[in-house]
């Protein structure tokens, strides 16, 4: 099997399994319990935080454990506007954010929230002047993903952050969901006030995350109840799930140190190989990408017979975003970039793990080929 | 050129005469625990001068780890060059690059330790100043007031070179003014006490109280919590914890309610001076703070202090409060200090304790029972735990992270 699809979600490492297993059955207490199998669980839950804090470089008591990436994305965006409405009700997010920014905006916009998407250029990069320019005097919020989860382009999150320290009221909000272990997350220098994980996308497991919020940034919850995590998510803690991503983090990190450049050969390796086969076009851009994601598209493909193709081969690859991809839509970010909708609708996702090699990318090379002619002769 | 060492400069040590040795050794010792992150680093350790050799370890993060250190008066990074003019030249020049920023001013300042060198302080002076303000267009001169003071100093070994000086955190180093022993509540202000004893060069042992099933578990989590902080220090630390059930039981049912404060207080020294005394401590820490419970008025304070004659260390008598919590704040033990469990104080506290108890009545009070077998059970009970700081707590668990 040769898995490409790790930005759809990546496989556990078995040591975070283990963990998870071990957590789960001896240590199963509710850490809010007052007796000792809760002061177990409290002590893994306040060490898992450290440690993720650590990793990140920033305080324990500014990690709090959600469900993961969607959580995250959705507790900055309306936790910000439900505390801030009074103060202003307009929000700023990139054309190429993740469903669950856009969507979540959407969903403020109906409740009467102003919201203004950035433009991208063709590399589905934005541009800080249009960042400047759409602040207003009511702007509580901008919200850009680090990573772009189709075609991996970096945003400017360094010069974003720059520029709204001048505007001490507008919080900055990353998703570096895509982000973490393939480029630095450099939260207290980029001046970054909330910025969301997903644990699944690093070897971790699913129904875990977290959200960066930065010391004395304050939100509204999303869920009523028991007051957990400083009151910002309540609900018992996933105290295994909490334990597996520290730990998930801890090896990605390690693994990205020792094998990031081998990461690099092999996405450009793909890049050569695939650029050569005829109709194909690349959408990641040369410059500014992140190294795991490579999106491509091929003139008269229809990209879900080709994605079955290469399945029987053992070769698992996405049509641009795992969410998106049911819903048969072509991709926003491909449009927002300017490809032309027939590109978009025949775009593929190589997303790549530290586990993959040169060799596969070779074979891969091959069967996207052959694949492309086959299926060309059929459809034509 | 990259920094090649550190120099250290005493701070009240160089004042100490004939004890001086022992001064440098502890601090040798404070400096070589704080660094142990990075094991490529040689430590040599001169009469008035400390050098720590970088061998390839990245000088920010020894700067941030020497900053803590007590005894230290101030540092540099610095570069050590041969007594060569050409090399020294080149040295000056790109410790002045990496830190010049446009318009800005410079001084050099000569020291000559070694007077046999060719070039006298104004030789010094001249050659290196024109060196670099011919090769960095724009610099200027500013003897009185410069941004950039370029410090070459003039040994008989060699020529060291530095730019910076970096602020130490003072004091005297730990250990070096003997042991007291400190008593560790859980509250805000115990742990700054330890921590201004500690700057003054006094090693401390730690002794907290502790009382299931009235106090928690998670209460003493944040006692071993607060010692690890107060262990960074030094490198370790001892905690005594000692079961105090019995004893609070006791009182409860033996002393006037309004009275259980004091007598606690005076049980708490008493057995706590045991322990000094076969940990051959010099003296008791607390964080008394004058007035500001019903414990800490004098009145209070001269008669629980009755039962023993051992110097009794309150560093924070005289403070205020807001300035405690600042210290807490700095030293990172008030996020610790804060955590909402009950400690041994509060459980126990009596609705209107005596703010002015009398010596004589708690004296009577306590003479009707025998408490001293529960004092022996006490200290034969006690705990003694050896703390390592850690930045990461509960390390049991550590093959599951």
């Amino acid at each position: 099997m040769i898995y490409f699809d790790n930005s759809a979600t990546t496989r556990p490492f078995k040591e975070v399994l283990d963990s998870f297993v071990k957590v789960s059955s001896e240590f199963f207490g509710n850490p809010s319990s007052l007796h000792g199998l809760g002061l177990e669980a409290e002590k893994l839950l306040t060490q898992a935080r450290s440690q993720v804090a650590n990793l990140l470089s920033v305080k324990p008591t500014e990690i709090y454990f959600t469900s993961g990436g969607t959580e995250s994305n959705n507790l900055a965006i309306k936790g910000t506007a439900m505390l801030h409405k009074n103060k202003g009700r307009h929000l700023i997010l990139s054309s190429v954010e993740h469903p669950s920014v856009r969507g979540a905006m959407e969903q403020l916009k109906m409740l009467g929230f102003d919201i203004t998407y950035l433009p991208a250029d063709h590399t589905g990069r934005v541009n800080l002047e249009d960042v400047k320019a759409s602040i207003q005097k009511n702007t509580i919020l901008v919200s850009v993903m680090q990573v772009n989860n189709e075609v991996g382009t970096i945003q400017p999150i360094a010069e974003i952050g720059k520029l709204l320290k001048h505007y001490p009221t507008i919080l900055f909000h990353v998703d570096a969901v895509q982000a973490v272990g393939k480029v630095p997350v450099n939260l207290i220098e980029n001046g970054v006030d909330l910025c969301s994980f997903s644990a699944h996308k690093f070897h971790g497991l699913k129904g875990t995350g977290a959200l960066f919020i930065r010391e004395g940034v304050r939100l509204d919850p999303l869920l009523s109840g028991g007051n957990q995590e400083w009151k910002v998510r309540s609900g018992t803690e996933n105290v295994a799930g909490a334990v597996a991503m520290a730990k998930a983090l801890r090896m990605t990190l390690a693994r990205s140190e020792l094998d990031l450049e081998r990461m690099k050969r092999v996405k450009s390796l793909l890049r050569t190989g695939l650029s050569r086969i005829d109709d194909l076009s690349i959408n990641t851009p040369l410059e500014n990408s992140a190294p795991h994601i490579l999106n491509f598209s091929i003139k008269g493909v229809k990209a879900e017979v080709l994605i079955h193709t290469l399945e029987q081969k053992g070769i698992y690859l996405s049509t641009t975003s795992a969410c998106s991809s049911k819903k048969q839509l072509p991709s926003q970010t491909l449009l927002a970039m300017g490809v032309p909708d027939d590109l978009a609708d025949s775009a593929f996702r190589i997303s790549l793990s530290y586990d993959n090699t040169e060799d596969e990318a070779e074979k891969v090379i091959v069967a996207i080929e052959e694949a492309a002619k086959q299926l060309r002769k059929v459809m034509k | 050129m990259n920094y090649d060492h550190i120099l250290i400069r005493y701070g009240e040590i160089s004042t100490k005469g004939r004890n001086r040795n022992k001064f440098v050794d502890k601090l040798r010792k404070s400096v070589r625990i704080a660094l142990a992150p990075f094991p490529k680093i040689k430590i040599r350790a001169e009469r008035d001068r400390m050098y720590v050799l970088l061998n390839g370890e990245n000088a920010q993060e020894i700067n941030k780890a020497l900053k803590n250190i007590f005894g230290i008066q101030s540092f540099s990074p610095a570069i050590k060059v041969k007594r060569d003019i050409e090399q020294m030249k080149v040295a000056a020049l790109s410790l002045v690059k990496r830190l010049y920023k446009e318009g800005q001013t410079f001084k050099i300042t000569p020291k000559r330790s070694d007077k046999s060198f060719e070039l006298d302080t104004e030789g010094i002076n001249h050659t290196f100043g024109g060196h670099i303000l011919e090769n960095i267009p724009g610099i200027k001169v500013d003897v009185k007031n410069p941004d950039i003071n370029l410090k070459i100093e003039v040994r008989s070994d060699a020529i060291y070179m530095s730019c910076e000086n970096i602020l130490g955190a003072g004091g005297l180093p730990v250990g070096s003014s003997g042991k007291a022993m400190l008593m560790l509540s859980g509250g805000i202000d115990s742990p700054v006490a330890g921590y201004l004893t500690m700057k003054r060069g006094v090693e401390i042992e730690a002794v907290h109280f502790f009382s299931p099933p009235y106090t928690s578990e998670r209460s003493k989590e944040k006692v071993i919590d607060l010692a690890k902080k107060q262990a960074e220090i030094f490198g370790s630390m001892k905690l005594h914890i000692v079961p105090f059930t019995a004893i609070q039981q006791t009182i409860k049912e033996q002393i006037p309610e309004n009275y259980s404060m004091t007598s606690t207080r005076r049980f708490m020294l008493r057995i706590t001076d045991e322990i000094r005394k076969k940990q051959e401590a010099l003296a008791i820490i607390t964080g008394d703070n004058l007035g500001q419970v019903a414990s800490q008025t004098l009145e209070s304070m001269f008669a629980i202090n009755e039962v023993t004659n051992t110097p009794i260390l309150r560093p924070l008598l005289t403070m205020d409060k807001n300035d405690i919590i600042k210290i807490a704040k700095d030293i990172d033990t008030y996020d610790i200090s804060i955590r909402p469990f009950e400690d041994c104080c509060t459980i126990f506290v009596p609705s209107s304790p005596k703010t002015k108890p009398k010596r004589e009545k708690v004296m009577h009070y306590e003479s009707f029972f025998d408490f001293e077998h529960l004092i022996q059970e006490a200290i034969q009970g006690t705990e003694t735990l050896t703390i390592k700081p850690d930045s990461k707590p509960g390390s049991e668990f550590d093959d599951l992270f």
